[in-house]
């Protein structure tokens, strides 16, 4: 009896996910409406909502805005990333502790402020609504999970197993391609999935910095849903779950999410 | 054995050349600096700028901007209105989340692995898209008024969004994940053969989560409070969308006077305040965090 799981805990706990994921599942039906206002349930069904969601022409072109600046976010953020990485677990210099604490102070400052602090800086070099000051502003929200994650890959990964392969005769070259790569896979693929859907789903800080020319699919849908309230968002909502459910699913066939992101 | 890495690490580093090091930080420090260091240092020089009407810097420095906020009524009620929010916020998810993290500590590994992934995977679907979910389920022709209206037992549909409840109930969706999060590394040091050994003791389940579940658990409470209160005190999406306009806090204040008065010394003073908020919090967890110990 002790520590076993009743009934009532289990009706309890199932009550919680519905209200945790109810928001998730609720745009599923609700992007089959017909309908030209929102009304729940709806009052006819159809995929008109997802062919005028295709057929916008400023949600496709931030839509494309934002792949873009996630995937450069997502390279530039791994390189520049790793090797700071590698140098913070790897050697012993003053400062060590010093430059890991700034590079993941960003996380600590609250986005709307940190937002506001870039428009500031932007705005004087002229980098408010371009791809550069976009990507620059998203790389200093996703480095800080980078190295984290990084560092931590480094430190499961002992100097003495890359020495023992070197001792047994295998080139550098090899060493790095048949030790340290494999061992660092799990944490290289979990740094690149989250930069990439932190940068793709970032909108509070791409709020203050983005113009009329270049808006990312976040802020789009934003703007959108304060304007207006119809089903077409739902459309678009279950498009970025289904995308977002699909990347999850592959890690954790992959990797598994618990070890990647639990440890 | 984090400590022998840590060590073995260190004695590889010694025999190197430190300069390969900071070669190899350059790249981050630049983003740092550009992204981070100097926006920051920005925000709090111009916090302390002096600014006409109309938010036309003059130059000189002053402290007009913090003042006029802290003797202004609205302002002081929007530090109070933030307060308020958060704390109710955090207690309530604090109560949803502990339920999810005693039963994933409890329920099989099997089931624990899948509903984990349950339970985080919300936080990489967008803030917008939730949001939006929560004004589909709780708006005026929405999914409950639907339910209640349709069952007879309203006649006039009940407004659930637009005001403080649609942005109480969707922060606290937002925001599970993180205290669930928060939690379940803090359970660690929660064993059931202190449970059997209080109920040998005569304690019935009430008292044994009282006495022995809840107090071994506080770690993580402390944790999961600290990140929930910290998340919505400086929470935008969320309380812009749901909150209709209706809904006054300190992050939609910090907006409205960057973007749309284009006020930036007030907007970076208020900025500053929220980071003095934050701040005291820290302040408070290290405080209750050292009682434990």
């Amino acid at each position: 009896m002790i520590g076993k799981i009743t009934i009532p805990f289990r009706i309890l706990v199932l009550c919680i996910y519905l209200f945790l994921l109810g928001p998730m599942l609720i745009v599923l039906p609700l992007s089959f409406s017909n309908d030209s206002y929102l009304t729940f349930p709806p009052q006819s069904w159809g995929v008109r909502w997802y062919t005028a969601m295709f057929g916008h022409q400023k949600l496709m072109e931030a839509f494309q805005i934002s792949l873009g600046i996630a995937s450069t976010v997502t390279v530039l953020g791994l390189a520049a990333g790793l090797p700071a990485a590698y140098a913070i677990r790897r050697y012993s210099f003053p400062g060590r502790d010093a430059a890991m604490s700034l590079f993941t102070a960003p996380l600590l400052l609250p986005s709307i402020v940190l937002g506001l602090a870039i428009l500031l800086v932007f705005v004087q070099a002229r980098l408010l609504g371009t791809f550069t000051g976009l990507v620059a502003a998203h790389l200093i929200v996703t480095t800080p999970y980078v190295i984290r994650i990084m560092t931590t890959a480094f430190s499961t990964l002992p100097p003495s197993v890359e020495e023992a392969a070197t001792m047994l005769g295998a080139s550098p070259f090899t060493v790095f391609r048949r030790i340290t790569l494999p061992l660092l896979m799990p944490g290289f693929v979990a740094s690149a999935a989250l930069s990439f859907l932190i940068s793709f789903d970032e909108v509070v800080i791409s709020l203050f910095i983005t113009g009329p020319r270049m808006t990312t699919l976040p802020v789009e849908i934003f703007d959108y849903v304060e304007s207006r309230t119809d089903p077409m968002t739902a459309s678009i909502s279950v498009c970025l779950i289904a995308a977002t459910l699909l990347i999850i699913f592959i890690i954790e066939r992959t990797l598994g999410l618990s070890k990647t992101i639990g440890k | 054995m984090n400590q022998t890495v840590d060590a073995l690490s260190q004695r590889a580093g010694q025999r190197r050349f430190p300069l390969i090091a900071l070669v190899l930080l350059v790249p981050m420090a630049i983003i740092n600096l550009v992204a981070f260091v100097l926006p920051v240092l920005r925000l709090g020089q111009i916090s302390f700028m002096e600014s006409r009407s109309g938010g036309v810097l003059t130059g000189n420095y002053s402290t007009e901007s913090y003042i006029g906020f802290l003797t202004d009524r609205f302002s002081l009620d929007l530090i109070g209105n933030s307060l308020f929010l958060s704390l109710s916020v955090t207690f309530i998810t604090l109560c949803c989340a502990y339920p999810i993290a005693l039963f994933l500590h409890r329920v099989s590994p099997r089931w624990r692995n899948v509903l984990f992934v349950v339970t985080v995977s919300p936080l990489l679907v967008s803030s917008v898209v939730r949001t939006y979910g929560w004004m589909v389920i709780l708006g005026e022709q929405g999914f409950v008024n639907g339910l209640l209206m349709s069952s007879g037992l309203i006649s006039s549909p009940l407004r659930l969004v637009n005001n403080w409840m649609g942005v109480t109930i969707g922060l606290v969706e937002v925001l599970i994940p993180y205290m669930a999060l928060s939690l379940i590394a803090g359970f660690g040091r929660l064993d059931v053969n202190l449970e059997e050994a209080a109920a040998s003791l005569g304690a019935n389940a009430w008292t044994r989560f009282r006495r022995v579940v809840f107090p071994l658990t506080l770690p993580g409470v402390a944790l999961g409070c600290l990140l929930c209160f910290v998340l919505s005190i400086s929470s935008f999406i969320t309380p812009k969308l749901l909150g209709g306009g209706r809904v006054f806090l300190l992050a939609t204040e910090i907006y409205d006077q960057a973007v749309i008065q284009l006020e930036w010394p007030k907007a970076a003073a208020t900025s500053v305040i929220v980071l003095v908020i934050f701040g005291l919090a820290l302040a408070f967890y290290s405080r209750v965090v050292r009682r434990f110990e």
